[in-house]
């Protein structure tokens, strides 16, 4: 029997409100039967009654309301329909939440999940990642799994740090990522990358749902080419593991960087600014970054799949960096 | 009341002094409503959000001028070590939080804390949140009051409507005839009182309180006064009209109160020139200290935005 990747996250939450009764789930239409847009929450509030609750659509109040009962000394788990309107919880967030441990050295716990990234036909606003916007502000942490272990371990250990988590969950991952279990003998902490797979001529970072895409390209251009990619899944975007990225460079001498967000100011120019600055010297090429293209996310499946990167333009772009 | 008028009057000298970093927001016109809202809760146990002008609140919830001192000063010993400023200070251990500037930020966060409370299976608890007219405009707000009232919670919402929001007067605010139309809107109970007449705020700020606090759901209450100074000290508010302004020249609510105590009997005028003396005394004491006491050094300072940290190898 295998798992998949919202089985792992449920599976979390469930987990989460039995052993700890400070924990409760807030959102929209997560109640009831229904169990939220994606079902992540479905059952939960037939097992755990009074402790999963449907809010009114309103993201600032909903954010809002999980930051008030943190600091009463609840640990809210809210969860966004969408990712793309987290936007608008993003002032009680980034302004509120973020900034109140620096503030008044109270940190809130809250965690907020969101469901980000392209599916087909999605269109601009079912569809963005806007880990970059919440990792702006001081005072969060934003954790990006992609296996179905890491939804797993990485939604328990956020309700247990007592700092705001940002936790993006991929809708694409959601069905199709599958593993025989989310158990896993060492699971690691947060704030540590993985090495996905080893190699050695260059070194591809990438998180949430482009680290399958990059495991795919790195089977294809072993397949035509012989060129071996390393492959580290950041898991975290915030805290980014430097080192481990550094370590893999210093092997391989060679740096892409794979992001589904926008290119502006994102995780991928922030990956590309600390190995400059931090381990120039480790670097035999310019480093490179594949991103979806500066324009809204286009609705149709064909435009879509030329906006969003793939493994064709993962394997497109390491070609060009071989050659550098 | 007399404290917080003492204090904003200090506290206007030192900003035209030079002596404050940034902005100084005075509450000349608020402290009857702040005061009634305040004298009603129980610190430790019910929760209030005070606004930018609630000073005289703080006091009747029973903190010290002196905290607000050291807000101002950003000293190193303050609740906000110099973080923090101005009235942007609280203490949610206690159930003050501390406001952003984001105007209607904090009326879901207060929803959250009452929902929390709740949850956990409290008593007798109420809260109070304070906005102003300015701030019914905002969307955070009218998400806020609508999710309170969705959860019949035992909220009250205070309007000081000091008819202006900076310089930008009612009609250019809002559209419907009165402002306890947004509480019908929401269904809340509303109430209505002249925020100059301290007896008569005194008396709805009390009904609406005991209202929420006995479970008859979210209350909401407009408290008309006018702001008796600039938007903060920088600003004259040579925008507001002049016959406006007399037409409160008397109707300062310390006057109104002075007057009505009296004719209570509840004080004599020697003892509120006493109580004046000792306010005096204590503002001057409370800045005097906060002046002095040690500023945030910025090499010791700990430059992390979050409690928890990765291990590293
Ligand atoms: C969301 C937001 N927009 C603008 C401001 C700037 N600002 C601070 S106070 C204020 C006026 C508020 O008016 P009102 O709510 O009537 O309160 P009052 O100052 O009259 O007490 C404005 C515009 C802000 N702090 N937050
Ligand atoms: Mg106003």
């Amino acid at each position: 029997m295998s798992v998949t990747y919202i089985d792992a996250i449920h599976q979390a939450m469930a987990e989460l409100l039995a052993e700890d009764e400070k924990v409760f789930l807030y959102g929209e239409d997560i109640a009831g039967k229904f169990g939220g847009a994606f079902k992540a929450t479905k059952g939960l509030a037939e097992q755990f009654p009074g402790r999963v609750l449907n809010a009114p659509i309103a993201e600032d109040a909903i954010m809002g309301v999980a930051i008030g009962a943190a600091l009463a000394g609840m640990k809210p788990i809210v969860e966004m329909q969408f990712a793309d309107f987290g936007t608008l919880a993003q002032n009680q967030l980034g302004n509120n939440a973020a900034a109140h441990y620096y503030r008044t050295g109270i940190p809130v716990n809250v965690t907020l999940r969101m469901p980000c990234g392209g599916t087909p036909g999605g269109g601009p606003y079912h569809s963005q990642s806007v880990e970059a916007l919440f990792a702006h502000y001081p005072g969060a942490h934003v954790l990006c799994p992609a296996t179905v272990a890491d939804a797993y371990y990485m939604l328990k250990q956020a309700v247990q740090i007592p700092d705001p988590v940002v936790f993006m969950e991929h809708k694409f991952l959601y069905r199709w990522l599958k593993a025989d279990t989310w158990l896993e003998k060492d699971p690691l902490p947060i704030g540590r990358a993985r090495i996905a797979r080893p190699g050695r001529h260059a070194t591809v970072v990438a998180y949430s749902a482009m680290v399958p895409e990059t495991l795919k390209a790195a089977d294809e251009l072993a397949a035509t080419s012989g060129y071996s990619l390393e492959v580290v899944d950041l898991r975290s975007v915030k805290p980014l593991d430097t080192d481990t990225i550094l370590a893999s460079v210093a092997r391989t001498g060679r740096l892409l960087v794979v992001s589904e967000d926008f290119p502006w100011g994102g995780v991928a120019a922030e990956v590309i600014a600390r190995v400059t600055g931090q381990g120039y010297h480790l670097l035999d090429a310019p480093p490179l970054r594949v991103t979806s293209k500066d324009t809204p996310i286009p609705y149709h499946p064909d435009l879509w799949k030329a906006h969003r990167p793939h493994s064709g333009h993962i394997v497109e772009a390491a070609r060009y960096l071989m050659s550098l | 009341m007399e404290m917080a008028r003492a204090f904003d009057t200090k506290l206007s000298a030192l900003y035209k002094a030079g002596k404050i970093y940034g902005g100084v927001f005075t509450g000349r016109g608020h402290e009857a409503i702040a005061a009634c809202e305040g004298v009603y809760l129980r610190k430790g146990h019910d929760v209030y959000t005070p606004f930018i002008r609630e000073q005289a609140g703080r006091c009747a919830w029973g903190d010290s001028v002196l905290e607000s001192a050291r807000s101002y000063f950003g000293s190193a010993l303050g609740l906000m070590r110099g973080r923090e400023g101005n009235v942007h200070w609280g203490n949610p251990r206690e159930g003050t939080l501390a406001p952003i500037s984001h105007l209607g930020a904090m009326i879901p966060v207060v929803a959250g804390m009452l929902m929390a409370k709740r949850m956990q299976g409290e008593k007798d608890f109420v809260g109070v949140v304070c906005i102003g007219d300015g701030t019914t405009s905002v969307g955070a707000t009218h998400e806020g009051c609508n999710l309170i009232a969705v959860e019949k919670l035992p909220a009250v919402i205070v309007v000081t409507n000091n008819q202006y929001a900076y310089s930008t007067p009612n009609h250019q605010e809002f559209a419907c005839k009165s402002l306890c139309d947004r509480g019908v809107g929401y269904g809340m109970t509303t109430h209505e009182c002249d925020g100059t007449d301290f007896l008569q705020t005194l008396e709805v700020m009390g009904r609406a309180i005991a209202a929420a606090r006995a479970g008859e759901g979210p209350q909401w209450v407009v408290a008309k006064t006018l702001r008796m100074c600039g938007h903060g000290e920088h600003d004259d508010a040579s925008y507001i009209p002049q016959e406006l302004k007399d037409r409160f020249a008397d109707r300062d609510p310390l006057a109104v109160a002075r007057r009505q105590v009296q004719e209570q009997g509840w004080l004599t005028a020697d003892e509120i020139a006493a109580i004046q003396a000792e306010c005096a005394d204590e503002v001057q004491r409370a800045v005097a200290q906060a002046q002095k006491e040690p500023t945030p050094n910025p090499a010791t300072e700990d430059w992390s935005a979050t409690s928890w940290k990765p291990t590293r190898y």
